[in-house]
This record gives structure tokens, sequence and C-alpha cells, in this order.
């Protein structure tokens, strides 16, 4: 009877054979020599041999037979009764057994980093079709969008209630949209061009310079070896703009690869839909071409940039009647003509020594060349910026990798040449700005709960002196799936009050720089010192991913540019005296509340406020309150060839915002104290058909909201209270538009 | 002429174990997820002399840069399988491997199979 229950003991043998071989598609049997064989929590096991065979001594206790090898899955087995094993172990590399079953998130944040960076994925940019990295910020609640004047159509952005002179916006850590680029700039890299943006609030590094102030907004374009082989691009919007973009890719030879990439853009229609009798937007044709170069040797760890970049943007606007030819610089009609041509070279080498990757060292260096010839009405404004950048940065740790290191050098040179026929003003303004540094950043990271970064960097600069540009950020993680992050820093800058300011052309303002001695335009530069407190902290929600962020930051200048338009006939530039600050809170809730579907909410607080010549007020057209909403939903796409829908909406509420004063003007072109609140709404679907093709249709200002008369004293452009700055809103009106884009891996 | 012999042996020695101090060796350690990535890692570098460890969760790997002349990997690997994570050829005592996280058991069948892509 025993015998009949218990028969595998009376087989049991204190041995068990087997063989291990590597899984493979023709179930072919390789054996896997030198493959681990053990007991789970045991001590007993053995290595498999030349053919893959093995032997171990088996007691009935031992159930779990865990198999491994460097480079396979680890399996574990169990082992009822000592038969002779016969195992396939799969390898890890095989890419095709491996399935994704998270999604990545379109804007990540990171736990992990002491900076609050959120890195916005290429996903994230083909929400907003559009068109360029001005547009590309409209599905983010942390920048805000907003019209710069009546006239140029120019969008700008914010960040912590301060524009884009306080945000180092940098393409592939090298500083690009500074100086004479700071008006347009946003509008000269194409979106498609664009691989990621990383955004960082508050200081930010000291490795790319002392000026960012409110944040950092860096740029990676695509890469020529990682890059499809051909993309196309195109785009037509109702009001017809039209845009195509062009990128070719190829592999040079095993270690060199080159892209081609074009985009040109033109819209030359008449709108007109408030009968002001000023262009809804301006007239343009841009021409922008990209040529780089990729070197990858990666026995050497070498790894270099070289970009060539040309760039034309022509834009015409002012009244509808105004023909160039014959009313260029007269009072026939008022009109305006930007031309901007720009040359660009710009390299960068990287070296990670293969013996030790922790060590590396980076060069970086660009060159441009800036010009823009322009009129606003009778004002003439023309700048030629020619521009040096070089960096070079070793990185490297000291004892372990928990505490790293970067440290290095940089040059800077700037020459501006500006050339203005305005009244009050003189009519060159010429100037160069050299600076040298240098830099050390230390990262202690412990791998789990604490992560500090503190920088410091010195300059020498021949108009802003010498100085010490210290910044420190800090994430600690109290528990699981949160971040909580502090950080300090210091910029200093000097404001290119004409260039940053150019939309006071378009008004029959008379400009004043109120002279304090300083070095650039009689002015003083910029200093402020930026204070941030984050926290993130993700959770499940119904058992579904989520996560809120609640930060707060303050910018407080100790010397500021104040560009002063309270009188309503006058600009007036000066020192600061007295008190200016930002101060900004933020909180945002993410939530994947579906499969395929993410939602994302924030609301944002606002107070910037500048000690004016008429006493301390909010600045102007900063909203307090804003509310933002996104959803997206995409269908499941199973297979590469398989097609999937996209849709996407994004709703902004802005609270009112404050004009600057008009009470000492005429009545009829007094402006109330306040704007009407303002929400829009954005939407897109995206039909993709293959992995190669795909269209999409959205709309703009689908509620069609519009700001009735953006240009105060319309009839009268010559007149004394001409003035195209008070702009809160969307001037046209919804504008819907549709596009493809093809691509060959 | 006994200590010439015994100079030139310790010369020779000295030579022949030339010891780097950039040294590159790999272990293969068990584990399942990032926390035990974080754990092993972490355990690595508490050991005077190791520079860099970088594991890899998928294939167990554990790649070090570590100082001759003042660790060796047999140390390394002890300090790694006091943190309760078993290496290729040894294991972690069982006082060791409770130490780790409930959701890290490694050698548990079910948080393995909790932690497969």
């Amino acid at each position: 009877m025993a015998l009949l229950i218990f028969p595998t003991f009376l087989f049991s043998q204190d041995k068990i054979e087997g063989v291990v071989m590597e899984a493979n598609s023709e179930n072919q049997n390789i054996g896997l020599p030198g493959a681990n064989v053990y007991w789970l929590n045991s001590n007993v096991g053995a290595v498999t041999d030349i053919d893959g065979r093995f032997a171990l001594s088996y007691k009935p206790e031992y159930k779990k037979l865990v198999i491994s090898y460097v480079g396979f899955k680890t399996d574990t087995i169990t082992i009822i009764e000592p038969k002779t094993v016969r195992h396939w172990l799969e390898p890890t590399d095989n890419l095709d057994a491996v399935t994704v079953k998270s999604r990545r998130q379109a804007t990540a944040k990171s736990y992990l980093k002491a900076t609050n960076t959120f890195t916005v994925s290429s996903d994230e940019l083909l929400k907003a079709a559009c068109c360029n990295l001005s547009e590309s910020f409209e599905t983010n609640p942390s920048i805000d969008v907003n019209f710069a004047d009546a006239v140029t159509g120019t969008r700008q952005i914010k960040m912590l209630g301060l524009t884009t002179p306080y945000i180092l916006i940098a393409t592939e850590n090298i500083p690009s949209i500074r100086g004479a680029s700071q008006a347009f700039g946003l509008s000269f890299i194409p979106g498609t061009w664009v691989e990621s943006i990383q955004i960082t609030k508050g200081a930010g590094s000291v490795v790319n310079g002392y000026e960012s102030i409110a944040g950092q907004i860096n740029a990676e374009l695509v890469k020529p070896s990682t890059d499809n082989k051909l993309f196309l691009n195109i785009y037509g919007a109702s009001s017809e703009r039209m845009e195509l973009n062009t990128h070719i890719n190829t592999k040079v030879s095993s270690k060199w690869d080159t892209g081609l990439y074009l985009h040109g853009n033109t819209h030359n229609k008449t709108h007109d839909v408030n009968h002001d009798g000023f262009l809804d937007m301006p007239k343009y044709n841009q021409v922008n071409i990209m040529n780089r170069w990729q070197y990858t040797n990666a026995e050497k760890g070498l790894v270099s940039f070289i970009n060539l970049k040309f760039l034309n943007d022509e834009k015409q606007a002012g009244e509808l009647n105004f023909n160039p030819e014959t009313d260029k610089l007269t009072t026939n009609a008022w009109g305006s003509e930007i031309d901007t041509r720009r040359y660009e070279v710009s390299a960068k080498f990287g070296y990670v020594n293969p013996e030790v990757p922790y060590q590396s060292l980076g060069v970086q260096g660009a060159y441009s060349n800036h010009r823009q010839d322009s009129y606003f009405g009778l004002n003439q404004y023309n700048i030629e910026h020619n521009s040096v950048y070089s960096n070079a940065i070793y990185n490297s740790i000291i004892s372990d990798s928990r505490h790293k290191i970067k440290t290095g050098i940089s040059y800077t040179y700037d020459h501006y040449n500006e050339l203005i026929d305005a009244e009050n003003l003189a009519p060159k303004y010429e100037r160069t700005e050299t600076s040298v540094g240098a830099f050390f950043e230390y990262n202690y990271d412990n791998l789990e709960k604490l992560n500090v970064t503190a920088g410091i960097r010195m300059d020498n600069h021949n108009l802003l002196g010498t100085f010490i540009t210290p910044r420190v950020h800090a994430r600690y993680t109290p528990w699981e799936k949160s971040a909580l992050r502090a950080s300090f820093g210091r910029g200093k800058r000097s404001a290119n009050i004409f260039t940053e300011n150019q939309q006071m052309f378009s008004t029959s303002r008379t400009i004043n720089i109120q002279n304090s001695n300083g070095n650039i335009y009689g002015l003083n530069p910029e200093i402020a010192w930026n204070y941030g407190l984050s926290f993130l902290q993700g959770f499940n929600l119904f058992g579904r991913k989520a996560d809120v962020t609640i930060d707060y930051y303050k910018t407080d200048f100790k010397n500021q540019v104040v560009v002063d338009y309270e009188n309503p006939l006058e600009v007036n530039f000066y020192n600061l005296k007295g008190k200016s600050f930002a101060n900004s809170f933020q909180t945002e809730l993410n939530y994947s509340a579906l499969e395929g579907f993410d939602l994302r909410l924030a609301y944002k607080y606002y107070e910037v406020k500048t000690q004016y010549n008429s006493g301390e007020l909010d600045k102007p057209l900063v909203p307090k309150h804003r509310l933002f909403a996104n959803v997206s939903y995409e269908t499941k796409r199973l297979a590469s060839e398989q097609g999937q829908w996209k849709f996407d909406a994004t709703f902004n509420w802005l609270s009112k915002q404050r004009f600057s004063s008009t009470v000492s003007n005429p009545i009829e072109y007094q402006l109330p104290e306040y704007t009407p609140t303002l929400a829009t709404l954005n939407a897109q679907i995206t039909k993709v058909f293959t992995s190669k093709f795909e269209v999409y249709l959205g709309g703009e200002n689908i509620t069609n909201v519009r700001q009735s008369n953006p240009i105060l004293s319309s009839q009268d452009p010559f007149g004394p209270n001409f003035d195209t700055t008070f702009v809160y809103g969307p001037i046209f009106g919804s504008l819907y538009y549709a596009g493809l884009r093809f691509k060959l891996k | 002429m006994k200590n010439i012999i015994m100079i030139t042996m310790l010369l020779i020695g000295s030579v022949t174990i030339a010891q780097n101090k950039n040294a590159k060796a790999s272990l293969e350690v068990d584990g399942v997820c990032g926390m035990c990535k974080t754990r092993i890692e972490k355990a690595s570098l508490n050991t005077k002399g190791v520079k860099s460890a970088v594991w890899n969760v998928e294939t167990h790997e554990l790649r070090l840069i570590y100082d001759e002349r003042k660790t060796t990997i047999e140390t390394i690997q002890s300090k790694v399988l006091a943190a309760g994570h078993d290496t290729e050829d040894l294991k972690a005592t069982d006082e060791a491997y409770a130490t780790v996280h409930p959701c890290c058991r490694y050698r548990d069948l079910e948080v393995k199979a909790d932690h497969e892509p």
C-alpha cells in the first residue's frame, strides 16, 4: 500500500540530471555551457558543462531549481520528481519577447533629479501640431504663451510670471535665444526639428552661464543617426498659412551621419476680422535650413555634432492698404516690415573615457550672425548681433559615483550694433560684451532619499564686472513616490532694452532712458535671486497612475531694468528703485484615468509686482489666476502597421489682467483698468494610418474668442495715442488647420 | 645574498601584481526591481575603493569599477551578500535575505512573477 501511495520515494534518486539550452526560434538543441543551476534556498549548485549538461544532488525538500546565466532570463522551475530536466533559457536581449505595458508619459517628471526638470517628449510636441517652438508650449501649464503685440503676431512665453529674457533658452545646451534673437527667436526653431524639450524651473545649473533667472529651457534637436531617413510634414491652416518641413538623413560612413532639414512657411493672405483697418496677423515668408553632421565612435567614446544653420524671415504688418514700395516710412499708411537673416555654426565634441565611463569631456562652440532690419511706422530699428559662445565641461567623480563633479570654463563674445531712428533716441548704439568664466558643480546622490546639486561660477565680464553666481538644488524623498525639492540661485544679465521690447516701436510713445550711469544704455545690469520649493507625489487612484505637484517660486530682483508703460505717451526705462518680485504658485494633477486616457489639470497664481515711478503696481498683462486642463486619449495600437486615433484638447482660463494706465489719455483712448477674463479651447485629432503615415486636423481657439479692438487709436496711427501693445487675447478668432506627416525609417 | 633575493622577489612581486586603479569586473547578482538596484549598488559603493557600480535589472549583471589597491572583488561580493543579494556562486545568508523589503524577495516565485514584464 505504502509502496503504491509513495511511488516516487521508491524510485527517488539522490541525483537529478538535465541539460540547459539556449532558446531559439528553430527549437534546436543548443546547449548552454557555464549556466548556473542550483536549488533555491540551499548551497547546492552546479555549473553546466560544455554541452549544457549538469548533475545535482537531490533531496525531496528541494522543490525549486534556479537556472541562470548572464544575458539570459533567470528561470526557476518547480521539480516534483527527479526526472531529467530539459530547459530552454530565454536570452534577455531578445527584444521581441519584451512587451512594454506601461505607456511612456508624454511629459515626464523626474522623481530623482535635484532640479525641478520635466521633459517634454516628441509625443507631447505633436499634441499641438504647429509649428515652431513658441507654439509647442501650449499644452504645458508651466509655461504661458501670449501675444507680444497686435502687429507682429509674435508669441511670447512666460515662466514663473517672467518673460523670455529671464529664461535661458538653449538648443542642445548652447544658449541660442538671446540678444538680438530674443524677440522672434522661438519662431525660428521649427517644431519638427525638436526631439524633446527639458524645462527646468528655478535658477538651473551653472554650467550654461549666469543669465538664467526664472528657469531654463533646452531643446534637443533631432539627430541624424536616430531621426527618420525621410520625414515630410505639410501643414495648411484656414488663415492660408502653409508650412513645409522636410528631413533627409543618411549614413555617410560607419561613423558619420548627416541630415538636411528644410523648413518653409508662408502666409500672404489679408485678414481683418475686427475691421480696424489693420492686418490681424502679419504676412510672412520664412526659409530655415539646417545641416547636421554627427560623428560617433563608440569604441573610442567619441561623439561629435557639427551644425550649420541659415534663416531668412520676412514679415509685413500694418494697415491693409499699406504698400511697402510706396508707403515705407511715410504717413501715407502705417506699416511695418521686419527682415531677419541669421547664420549660425555650432559644434559639439564629447569624449567619454571607455575605461571609466564616469569621466567625460565636452566642448561646445557656436558662432552666429543675426541681423534684423525693420521699421514700424516712422520708427526704424536695425540690429546686428555677432555672437561667440564656447564652453568646456569635464565630468568626473570624487571617490565614487555618488559624488559627481562637473567643472569647466567658458568664454562668450557679443557685439551689438543698433541703428535707430526714433524720437529721443541716439541714432546708434554699439557695444561689445565679453566674458570669461569658470564653474564647478558638485552633485551628491545617495541613490535613495537625497540628491543635492551645488554649483558656483565666477565670471569676469567687461561690462558686468567680476561676479559669483551660486546655485543650489536639492531633492529629498520623504516616502515612496514623492520628491520634495528646494532651490535657490542667482542670475545676472544685461538687458537688451530695444530688441527685447521692440513692440514699443509700434506705438507713438516717446522712449526715454533714465540714465543711471551704467555700462549698458546707461543702465545697470539686472540681478535677481530665485527661490523655489516643490513637492511631487505619485499615487494610484482607482488602480491607475496619478501624480500631483505643488510648487512655489519667488524671484526677487535686486536690480532690474524697469520697463514702464504707465504714462500712455511714453515708455520709460530705468533701474529699479525699491522692490520688484514675481511670486508664482502652481498646483498640477496628472491622471491616467483609463488605458490611453490622460488628464492634466493645473491652477496657477501669480503675483508679479514692481516699484514703478508711479508706485508699486502689478506687472501689466499678467493674470493673477490661470486654470488649465488638457485631456488626451489614444486608441490602442497593437502592431506598428495598425492604425490609431489620437484626440487632444486643451482649455485655458485667465483671470483679469491689468492694463498699464491710460487715465491721462483723452476719454476715447482710455481703457478700463482690467481686461476681461479669457477662456480658450484648442483641440486636435490625429489619425495614424501606419507607422509611416498620419494626418491631423485641429482647431485653435474653437470658441472664437476675440479681443475686438487690440489697437488703440487705429484710425489715427500717426496720432499721439496710437498703441498696439494692449493685447491680452486672440485677435484673429478661431483657426482650423490640417496636415500630414510621412516618415521612412 | 638572501636579502637581495628577497628584495628582488618583492620587486618582481610588486611589478607582477601591479594593481589597477580602475579595475573592471562583473558579478551576477540576483534581484528583481529598482529597489534591489539601489540596495545592490549602494552596498557595492559602500565598499571603500569602489568607484562605480551599475546593476542591470534585466541581465542581473553588476558592473564594477574599483581600485584594486583598496579592495577586492571578494570584498565587494561579500558586501552584496551581506545586503541580502545572491551572487552567481554564493548565496546570501537567510538573515541577510530576510532584511530585504518583502516586495524584493527575489527567491520567491510569486514576487518574481510580479516583476516579469
